[in-house]
Formats: structure tokens, C-alpha cells, sequence
């Protein structure tokens, strides 16, 4: 298989659409480094999972899209994720491009950013070339290569030291044409005691719709800061979805994910903290639900480097039907980052005989210093329970739910957006099949 | 009037017997003790009745009004009536207390019949003065962390709410001090009525110091094997079983025993 192939793309091409776009010099050279790049690398690895089998080889292509004057053109898929109104910022993307982006005067007053990732490396072009794949690289692997060549539309969020903002910004990833290149790259810059909290969705058309999204999610959290992600996925049963997340967090700062993994398809995600800072703090919960056939890879990883760091990860899933999920929890403790704490917990609840679920904790740690635990479990919905439950007239659908929404519950109850947390509740229910629109 | 009909029932766990034919009938207004030593199968005949999956059926009738409770699934049960205060309630995380008995309130009632939030809020909150629950109790996750006692109380809470027409107690009293049991015994008396039948299963006489039984039986051997009023309570308490055995000529009363 050659680059064109895998990349649907060649440097003649990409140079041409780079400027088209208008992008700077410094941003094309970035791209076909990387393009070269792709060639020499392997496709990650991705424990006991055969991704090579899995529809990630073709990129897809650039589909160019109109800019919306405004939300009423928006499908209503996209329509019913914004909460009317606008309070603080919200930025659409409608398959390759950005499509509408709005940010309150008051935080624009403030120095706080929001904008398309080609229109921030025109406009502030230092700042994101001193950022831009710098957590996840080009070399790491063939799809962080062939991300870094081609990435389009994204994200740029630029927090200026110092403030704070109280309300949720919203960025929303609408893919709705098949073989539409769907790669975005969200860059998110905390300024030191700054405070940020983005709220983002990523969602299919229909459920038809074949496409490879191959995103990139990169967080800098600095000295002092409070930055908050949560990303909530949908995507198409037809969709294959290559997720990488990466914060990385200086003294004192810190940073909470959170996390609603609801794709159709077959899902590789990771999600991964680099500790830098001494007391730095990372946060991640973890909620997904697996249906049908999907095979599904979550992975949640933290690295201590400063001293006094503290961790906890919290992963619980549920399969239902075919669905396979393999959970990782990787904390890794560096020599030196003495009076550290990691902490990690995955826990998978099986629905039914031809679900399976594989939680795999990995302490490693080479410090003495440090406290650390993990816990994990794999097991079905107790009978006793359920029939405790039946014994007071509940019935056993109704019952089974109770169960399952109670092994959700002390992650989702934990949740602070009150928005991604009923948003959340209401798609755990769809996909577990409890709401007659989504039951095809 | 209520009527639960036992007839020949058999019952039997991971393939061994337990109940070898157990028959008894229970009337509306009427307080039943069954009493016995450990391993007779008392415990037995209350999984049976409410359907534990565990507990194989393989012979005799069991009705509820002239319904065959065997036929139905445990809920089905529950909403015919049947009410079982567990010796053992499961504990269920991430379920509130609250949720979970509004849930059941409701699913007894049925749909379009629902008790609306204010109203079942304060049902509630009445209720658990009574039986001096500590109102936090109902946003805690259901049993999860309650002590003994506290379970029991909960139980207890939702026999209350639930209004059932027939009430199995099984061993309800163990693991109780006495002021605990003197509230659940209260519980208990106030939802008699001559319209709901009660079933009590009870390793200990002093149960029944609070709850007067109209009547008693004694179980050995996966069988009732012989019955009384509430005297026969005291005497027991008095001088033990032995001399039921004897009279009965039994050397072995446990369940995995032939008579």
C-alpha cells in the first residue's frame, strides 16, 4: 500500500490546498514534514486490538463548506446541542470545515480567542506554532502523521493569563457526508491562573455515514491554571473514530476530563495527562457505552514528572449485545516526581453473554515515594439484585436499567456541567436502546 | 377476603429438596409464626414464594386469591400483593433510596395510577418518623452501607409504603436490638387490618413478644410439623425443640433429612 492510498492526498495537492487556504509557510512546511513522515511510521499499537483490519487507512476528502450567517442553518442535529443563547462562545464544525464560530464581546474584551485553528495560525501564528504538536507529535505514529498533514477546520481556544471564565465554551464536530475528510485539531492554551472550562460533541448525520475521524485534542494548561474538557462522541455506526487527547499541565494547574465515549462505531480512543508541574492535578472521568458489533479501545493514561502531582482516573462501561471493550488505565510515576498520588479505577458491567469487556490497570512506577492504587473489575448485571429489585414490582427491563444507571450513576452525579450531564444521561439511554427514536 | 393457599409444595436449590410438601392457608386479618430451628427450610419457603430464581418449584399450588402465584415472575407477584421483607436485602449502588421506592410505589400501582412527587415525598417522610429513620436515609444509595438494623428498618419502610395484601417477614428480627425491634414491630401492627394476612418466619419467641401471632407452627424437615396458637410460642421459648422431636420421634429435624 502506498502514501497516496493511505493519505488520499500528495504534496502537490496539499501545498495547493495550504494555500488556498491561505495558511502560513511555517504551518505547509509542518504538513509535509509530517506527510513525508508517514511512510516510515507504523500504525499505533493498540493493546489487543488489530487496527490494522479496521477502516483507518483512508483519510477521506477535503470537502470545502459554506460559512453559516447564523444558527438557523444549522441541521437540527447541531441545532439541539447549543443552549439558546450564546452565553460565552461557540465554534461549529460541518465536516472539513469550520462553519460558524461566535464569541461574547465581554471575552474578546478579555483576550480570550476562539477561532478556527487555519484562522489562529494566520492571526496568531506564534502562539500556535509554539503549541501546535507539541503534546501529540507527528512522529508518534502513522495517524498522528497522516492527523498533522491533513488535519482542517478546529479549534483554537486561548485563555490570556490570569482569566477566568465562568461559562462553558461549546465547540460541536457535525460529520454528514461519507468519504468528507473529518479530521480536526482543537488546541486549547491556558494562560497561567486562568480558568476555562470547554464543552465539546462530535456527532454524525446519520448512521450510514462513512467516515474516518481522526482527531486530535491538545490541552496546555498553565502555571496555576483550572481547565476543564469535556467531549462527548456520537458518532455513526458506520464511523470509525481514532481519538487522541493530551493535556499537559505545569505547577499547580490542573486539568479534568470528562468524557462521554456513545459512538455507533468502531472507537480507539486515548486520553493522556503529562504532569510537568510540581502539585499539577488531573482528573478524568471516563463514561461509555458499547452496543452492536463495535469493538472499542478507551485508554486513559497519566505521567508524573512534577513532585506532589495527583491523579485519579475513573473509567465505567457498559456493553450490551456484541460489543467488546478493551479499557486501559496507565499511570506512570517518574523518577523524582516524589509524594505523588495516582489513583485509577475501570470497571466494565456486561449485558449480555456476547459482550466482552478487558480492564487492564498498569501501575508504573519508579519512585518510591509515591502512593498509587488502582482497582478494576469485569462482571455482569447481580442477579440478586435484580431480583431484589423485581420483588418490589419493578420490572425486570426496569430493574436492569436501575442497575445499570446506578453503576453510571457516581461518575455521571459527579459530573459538574449540569448540561453534558443530563446530555449524557439522556444518550446512555439511547444507547441502551430505552428511547423508541433511536431503536432501528 | 385475602386467601394464601400453600398445597404440597416442594421446592428444591442446586438440586437438593428443601421443602418436602409444605401445606398452609392464611386468611386476611390473620398472623401466622412460623418457628424452627436452623436448616428446616423456613428461609426456603420464603424464596419460594416470591420466586427467587434459585429456588426450583417442582411441585404443589401456591394461590393468592385464587391466582397461581407459581405462574408468575416475581414482579407479577409483587403486584398481586405479595410483599417479602428480606433477611438479606441486596444493596444497590447509585440507586437512591427514594428513587427506588418511588419506582416500586408506582409500578404497584400501575400506569396512569402514578402518586405524584409531593404526595409520595410526604408518604414518605411520615413514614420514616415512625419507624425513626434519619430522613438523609432516603437519599443514600439504596441498603448501600445501612447497617443491619437500618436495613431492616428500610424494609420495614417499604412494606409500609407499599401496602400489600399479604406481608412475609423472614427473620426480620435478627440482628435487631430492642429498640429497633419494638419499632419494626410497630411497623407492623399498624398495617394489620382484617384485609392483609401475615406470614412471620422467626428463629425467636421475642418477635412475638411485640406481634401476637394468632397462630404457630412449627417447621422440621421441610414441613410444618405441628401447629398451635400463641402458646405454643412460649413453650417453645421455654424448653426449646427437643421436645417436638421427640414427641415427633425426629432424631434429625434439618431439611436434608427424610423424616
Amino acid at each position: 500500500m502506498d502514501v497516496q492510498n493511505r493519505v488520499s492526498v500528495n504534496a502537490d495537492d496539499l501545498c495547493a490546498w495550504s494555500r488556498a487556504k491561505a495558511e502560513p509557510q511555517w504551518l505547509l512546511e509542518q504538513r509535509l514534514q509530517a506527510l513525508k513522515q508517514v511512510e516510515d511510521l507504523e500504525l499505533p499499537e493498540v493493546e489487543k486490538i488489530k487496527l490494522e483490519r479496521w477502516d483507518i487507512h483512508e483519510h477521506g476528502d477535503y470537502k470545502a463548506e459554506k460559512l453559516w450567517p447564523g444558527l438557523q442553518e444549522a441541521h437540527e442535529a447541531v441545532h439541539s446541542l447549543v443552549n439558546f443563547p450564546v452565553e460565552g462562545g461557540l465554534i461549529v464544525q460541518h465536516n472539513s470545515d469550520v462553519v460558524y464560530t461566535e464569541l461574547s464581546a465581554d471575552l474578546a474584551a478579555q483576550g480570550v480567542i476562539l477561532t478556527d485553528l487555519h484562522t489562529a495560525a494566520k492571526e496568531h501564528g506564534e502562539l500556535v506554532q509554539r503549541y501546535l504538536g507539541q503534546a501529540v507529535k507527528p512522529e508518534e505514529h502513522r495517524l498522528s502523521a497522516v492527523h498533522s498533514a491533513v488535519w482542517s477546520g478546529g479549534v483554537f481556544l486561548y485563555i490570556p493569563d490570569g482569566v477566568e471564565v465562568d461559562v462553558p465554551l461549546q465547540a460541536i464536530f457535525y460529520s454528514s457526508m461519507s468519504g468528507a475528510r473529518f479530521a480536526p485539531h482543537i488546541l486549547i492554551v491556558a494562560g497561567n491562573n486562568s480558568k476555562i472550562s470547554y464543552v465539546d460533541n462530535c456527532i454524525s448525520g446519520r448512521e450510514d455515514i462513512k467516515v474516518l475521524h481522526n482527531g486530535v485534542l491538545e490541552v496546555f494548561a498553565g502555571a496555576g491554571s483550572k481547565v476543564q474538557v469535556a467531549s462527548v462522541h456520537q458518532l455513526a455506526a458506520a464511523t470509525t473514530d481514532f481519538t487522541q487527547r493530551r493535556a499537559v499541565v505545569l505547577a499547580d494547574g490542573a486539568v479534568e476530563w470528562i468524557i462521554g465515549e456513545m459512538n455507533n462505531g468502531y472507537t480507539a480512543t486515548d486520553t493522556k495527562t503529562l504532569l510537568q508541574g510540581n502539585g499539577s492535578n488531573s482528573d478524568a472521568k471516563v463514561i461509555a457505552v458499547g452496543s452492536g458489533c463495535q469493538k472499542l479501545s478507551y485508554t486513559t493514561q497519566v505521567q508524573h514528572f512534577g513532585r506532589s502531582s495527583v491523579s485519579q482516573m475513573i473509567t465505567r462501561a457498559v456493553m450490551r449485545e456484541e460489543a467488546t471493550a478493551i479499557i486501559n488505565g496507565i499511570t506512570k510515576i517518574e523518577k523524582g516526581a516524589t509524594n505523588c498520588d495516582g489513583q485509577q479505577t475501570e470497571r466494565i458491567l456486561m449485558l449480555s453473554p456476547k459482550a466482552r469487556g478487558d480492564a487492564n490497570p498498569i501501575l508504573l512506577i519508579d519512585e518510591d515515594d509515591v502512593t498509587a492504587g488502582h482497582a478494576a473489575s469485569v462482571g455482569q448485571v447481580n442477579a440478586e439484585q435484580i431480583y431484589y429489585l423485581m420483588s418490589r414490582g419493578i420490572s425486570r427491563n426496569e430493574a436492569e436499567y436501575l442497575v445499570i444507571f446506578g453503576f453510571l450513576a457516581p461518575v455521571i452525579s459527579e459530573i459538574p456541567l449540569e448540561g453534558v450531564r443530563s446530555r449524557l444521561q439522556d444518550l446512555v439511554e439511547r444507547k441502551l436502546g430505552r428511547s423508541q427514536e433511536f431503536k432501528s | 377476603m385475602t386467601t394464601l393457599k400453600i398445597k404440597d409444595l416442594r421446592s428444591r436449590i442446586e438440586g437438593k429438596e428443601i421443602l418436602k410438601g409444605l401445606s398452609l392457608e392464611i386468611h386476611g386479618g390473620e398472623i401466622h409464626a412460623i418457628m424452627g430451628p436452623n436448616g428446616t427450610g423456613k428461609s426456603t419457603l420464603a424464596s419460594a414464594l416470591m420466586g427467587h430464581p434459585k429456588y426450583e418449584v417442582t411441585d404443589g399450588r401456591v394461590t393468592l386469591d385464587d391466582e397461581d402465584l407459581l405462574e408468575m415472575e416475581v414482579d407479577e407477584r409483587a403486584r398481586a400483593g405479595l410483599f417479602l421483607a428480606m433477611q438479606y436485602p441486596s444493596e444497590i449502588a447509585g440507586v437512591t433510596n427514594s428513587d427506588f421506592l418511588r419506582s416500586a410505589v408506582n409500578a404497584r400501582r400501575g400506569e396512569g395510577n402514578e402518586v405524584s412527587l409531593i404526595r409520595f415525598i410526604r408518604q414518605m417522610e411520615s413514614k420514616m418518623k415512625g419507624l425513626e429513620m434519619n430522613p438523609e436515609f432516603s437519599h443514600r444509595y439504596l441498603n448501600e452501607g445501612f447497617s443491619g438494623g437500618e436495613k431492616k428498618r428500610n424494609e420495614i419502610l417499604q412494606m409500609m409504603l407499599l401496602e400489600p395484601k399479604f406481608v412475609i417477614l423472614d427473620e426480620v428480627d435478627s440482628g435487631l436490638d430492642i429498640d429497633a425491634l419494638r419499632i419494626v414491630a410497630n411497623g407492623v401492627n399498624e398495617l394489620r387490618s382484617p384485609d392483609r394476612g401475615f406470614l412471620i418466619i422467626t428463629h425467636y419467641q421475642r418477635l412475638l413478644n411485640y406481634i401476637t401471632p394468632d397462630f404457630v407452627h412449627v417447621m422440621m424437615q421441610g414441613r410444618i410439623v405441628k401447629s398451635g396458637g400463641p402458646e405454643l410460642a412460649h413453650r417453645l421459648e421455654a424448653e426449646g425443640y427437643d421436645w417436638v422431636k421427640e414427641e415427633l420421634g425426629i432424631t434429625d429435624e434439618t431439611a436434608g433429612q427424610d423424616a
